[in-house]
């Protein structure tokens, strides 16, 4: 016979090679030489911030799913990236205590309560940095320089509450004050280059998030190379603003949710309280990435009028 | 690469795995003891069988008369004794009426075979008659009689006529190997299509990895003025229906029309050269060139295959199984049907048997959507499948009606580049069903 066993199920019968997981390994691969510079710049104290992140998330996505009887997921690597992400927005001064509760509330608050994998409407680590960001205000600004480790403002920071403007190739390097990730524009940019060339991002949100934080510094007054440089806006926009969970599937709301962060980065930075706006600017996208998926159907074939 | 290449939007590219019998000649397969001749091969009213338990029939005899307009005959593909008539199991799914011949080896032609004459000297109504009583139907595997096709409405103006030759579909090489040594009946086929509507404008659409088809076929069609032979770009679904007619005329099937909506018929390349040796021969569509391949067959082929011949004869005669099957499939991997035994016949659409072992068929459990949408640039159509899925997991008909369900053509291409391994597909063809079902309700009440 030779065919007792046979699979009889519903057409197409091959897959793609490519898995979720697959995509969670790239993207941690991308983050590897930001995060290896962290280390280069800040010491030892930058790789325990990055550990606990890790670990706090992991542990707290395993701990959630055991006690909601669901499967524990931990092995598709999507907690490994919210815990890596959240370490890489964190000062290197930040308290390792607080990294883990930041790593928690962004598992569980930022993904889980919702159903965990997919069904989160913010990006989990951003949740997370928020709530540490109105929680403990003065150990997420306090930030050290990586040159002597004596505490220092951010380049940011030093242009808002100074006029101070921090040199070009300093900022590219990410020799500056800042948090672990947010310092080399470099190795995020090589990063970011990665996830492009593997297909794992689309190159839509981040050339329209950094293009409308150029162009309309610019067109206010400001210096659009320092503003594209500095802060976390390299982070953000080729790592957390590209989350495919939290942002539009079609290539027209890419478009419109990189504009829209990148005019919101400008107007926080520019005006708001905070001298940093990525976090919010994406934060407030994701909001509307329903909506612009919503508006943004891609035109159908042989669409008739109605 | 040359950029002139005709395509569509969207589409993805399945590894093509044709290298195994795209260069092997084609081969006679051998003519079992034993024929399946269901007397349902096509869409549309299944055929009435007109001969008896007992009685003796001939090579292409016709054994089975259509019951209505969307339909088409049958016909025996050996001369022998009928064994039976009774329900057998069929490659589409279900059990179909069939007739079960006893093949006497002799391969008496039925009396009625006779040339049709030359095509100059026959009327429009001849041809098309001529597709009816041969019952010709789409043979790519949408199976659609051939000549239902030529006869649109009055008010439907049809300029043009596009032969299929795409073959998208990974592994499979059939038309590629028609195209190849058949290209005179494949030319020969598209000119009495186009003089069945009258109409002066015939492409013939090659996708770039048959250049030997693709010479083969151009100088076939040396001479002939109105056959233009198109390169089309390799991608799935480079071969469907609406994709091609974009690919080569530029217009778009209405949503919800039929190709002849906008002006154009299409046919399958093996359509058209079984038209061209039924006008040559008189002989109906009796057998076709069926590829036997995947990692599960020990020795693949092109084989020239009597319908109604069992899979496991088609099977044997290429080297056998090998271990570990999978999953035996009729056509190919990205649209063909799976099948549970080896018992059923080769029909008209049967342009492949696919048999894969089973490491081969990828089968992980479906994860939580993560909204890549990969799905969506994939689509064809340019439908959203991560949200169709969605609404079809939890039966919101309205919704998915709403983002346009019944437009996808079901090529599977959102399957495919899902990485949570979804079936999107097969919950999109589940709400499509759900919601034409409501509408035929709609109607009659």
């Amino acid at each position: 016979m030779g065919y007792g066993n046979l699979v009889v199920s519903s057409s197409p019968h091959i897959r793609s090679e490519e898995t979720v997981q697959r995509i969670m390994i790239d993207v941690i691969i991308a983050l590897l030489p930001a995060t290896a510079a962290s280390v280069y710049f800040f010491g030892m104290r930058a790789l325990a911030i990055t550990l606990t992140g890790i670990i706090a998330a992991v542990a707290a996505e395993a701990a959630i799913q055991k006690i909601r009887n669901k499967p524990v997921t931990i092995n598709d690597g999507s907690a490994v990236i919210t815990g890596l992400l959240l370490a890489l927005t964190l000062s290197p001064a930040m308290p390792l205590w607080m990294v883990a509760v930041g790593a928690v509330v962004a598992i569980g608050i930022g993904k889980q309560v919702y159903g965990g994998l997919g069904s989160n409407p913010f990006n989990p680590a951003l949740v997370g940095r928020a709530f540490l960001v109105v929680t403990f205000p003065v150990h997420m600004t306090t930030w050290v320089s990586p040159v002597d480790g004596v505490t220092s403002a951010t380049p940011l920071g030093l242009l808002k509450m100074e006029g101070i403007k921090t040199g070009y190739m300093e900022l590219f390097i990410g020799n500056v004050g800042g948090s672990l990730g947010e310092t080399s524009a470099l190795l995020l940019i090589l990063g970011g280059l990665y996830l492009l060339y593997r297909g794992i991002i689309d190159w839509r949100i981040p050339a329209f998030y950094l293009g409308t934080v150029a162009v309309m510094t610019m067109v206010l007054g400001g210096d659009p190379i320092f503003h594209l440089f500095s802060g976390g806006l390299m982070l953000g926009a080729f790592f957390m603003a590209t989350d495919m969970v939290t942002t539009p599937v079609t290539k027209m709301g890419k478009i419109i949710f990189g504009v829209g962060a990148g005019i919101l980065v400008v107007i926080i930075r520019l005006y708001g309280g905070y001298p940093e706006g990525v976090l919010f600017s994406i934060l407030l996208m994701n909001t509307f990435t329903p909506i612009i998926e919503k508006y943004t159907r891609p035109k159908i074939y042989g669409e008739v009028k109605r | 690469m040359p950029m002139n290449l005709l395509t569509f939007k969207g589409g993805v590219h399945p590894p093509q795995n044709k290298h195994r019998t795209e260069g092997m000649p084609l081969n006679k397969a051998k003519v079992p003891g034993l024929i399946v001749i269901p007397l349902q091969q096509h869409i549309g009213a299944p055929c009435e069988p007109i001969v008896n338990v007992g009685e003796e029939v001939k090579l292409g005899q016709k054994i089975g008369e259509p019951k209505g307009f969307v339909s088409a005959p049958v016909h025996s593909s050996v001369s022998g004794k009928v064994a039976a008539i009774e329900k057998r199991v069929h490659p589409g799914g279900g059990m179909v009426m069939s007739v079960v011949i006893e093949s006497d080896g002799l391969d008496t032609i039925d009396e009625s075979i006779k040339p049709q004459g030359k095509l100059e000297d026959l009327t429009a109504d001849q041809i098309k008659n001529i597709m009816r009583q041969a019952g010709l139907v789409g043979m790519g595997g949408a199976t659609f009689p051939a000549q239902v096709k030529f006869s649109p409405p009055p008010d439907k103006k049809i300029d043009t006529i596009i032969l299929n030759g795409a073959e998208c579909e990974p592994y499979l090489t059939s038309d590629h190997r028609l195209m190849v040594e058949k290209s005179e009946d494949v030319v020969n086929g598209i000119k009495a299509m186009m003089k069945a509507v009258n109409v002066d404008k015939g492409y013939i659409a090659i996708e770039e990895n048959k250049p030997d088809a693709i010479k083969a076929v151009t100088q076939a069609a040396k001479g002939e003025e109105n056959i233009k032979v198109v390169t089309l770009r390799a991608k799935y679904p480079q071969g469907a229906e609406k994709q091609l007619i974009k690919a080569c005329t530029g217009r778009e099937v209405p949503s919800g029309g039929l190709p002849m909506d906008s002006g154009v018929i299409v046919n399958n390349v093996g359509t058209a050269a079984a038209l061209a040796c039924a006008i040559e021969t008189g002989m109906p569509l009796v057998e076709r060139i069926v590829t036997i391949t995947g990692s599960g067959i020990k020795e693949p082929q092109n084989l020239l295959v009597r319908i109604g011949t069992p899979f496991a004869d088609v099977i044997e005669q290429c080297g056998g199984l090998e271990e570990n099957i999978g999953k035996i499939i009729q056509g190919g991997p990205m649209m063909g049907i799976a099948q549970y035994t080896i018992e059923v016949p080769v029909i008209k659409g049967t342009s492949g048997i696919l048999i894969l072992k089973e490491e081969d068929l990828g089968l992980t459990p479906e994860l939580p959507c993560i909204k890549c949408g990969k799905c969506v640039d994939a689509c064809p159509i340019g439908l959203m499948p991560t949200k169709l899925d969605g609404f079809a997991s939890k039966g919101m008909r309205r919704e998915a009606e709403e983002y346009n369900a019944v437009d996808c053509i079901e090529c599977g291409s959102c399957s495919f580049v899902c990485p949570a391994k979804r079936p999107l597909v097969e919950r999109i063809r589940l709400i499509k069903a759900d919601i034409l079902a409501e509408r035929r309700k709609a109607k009659q009440a």
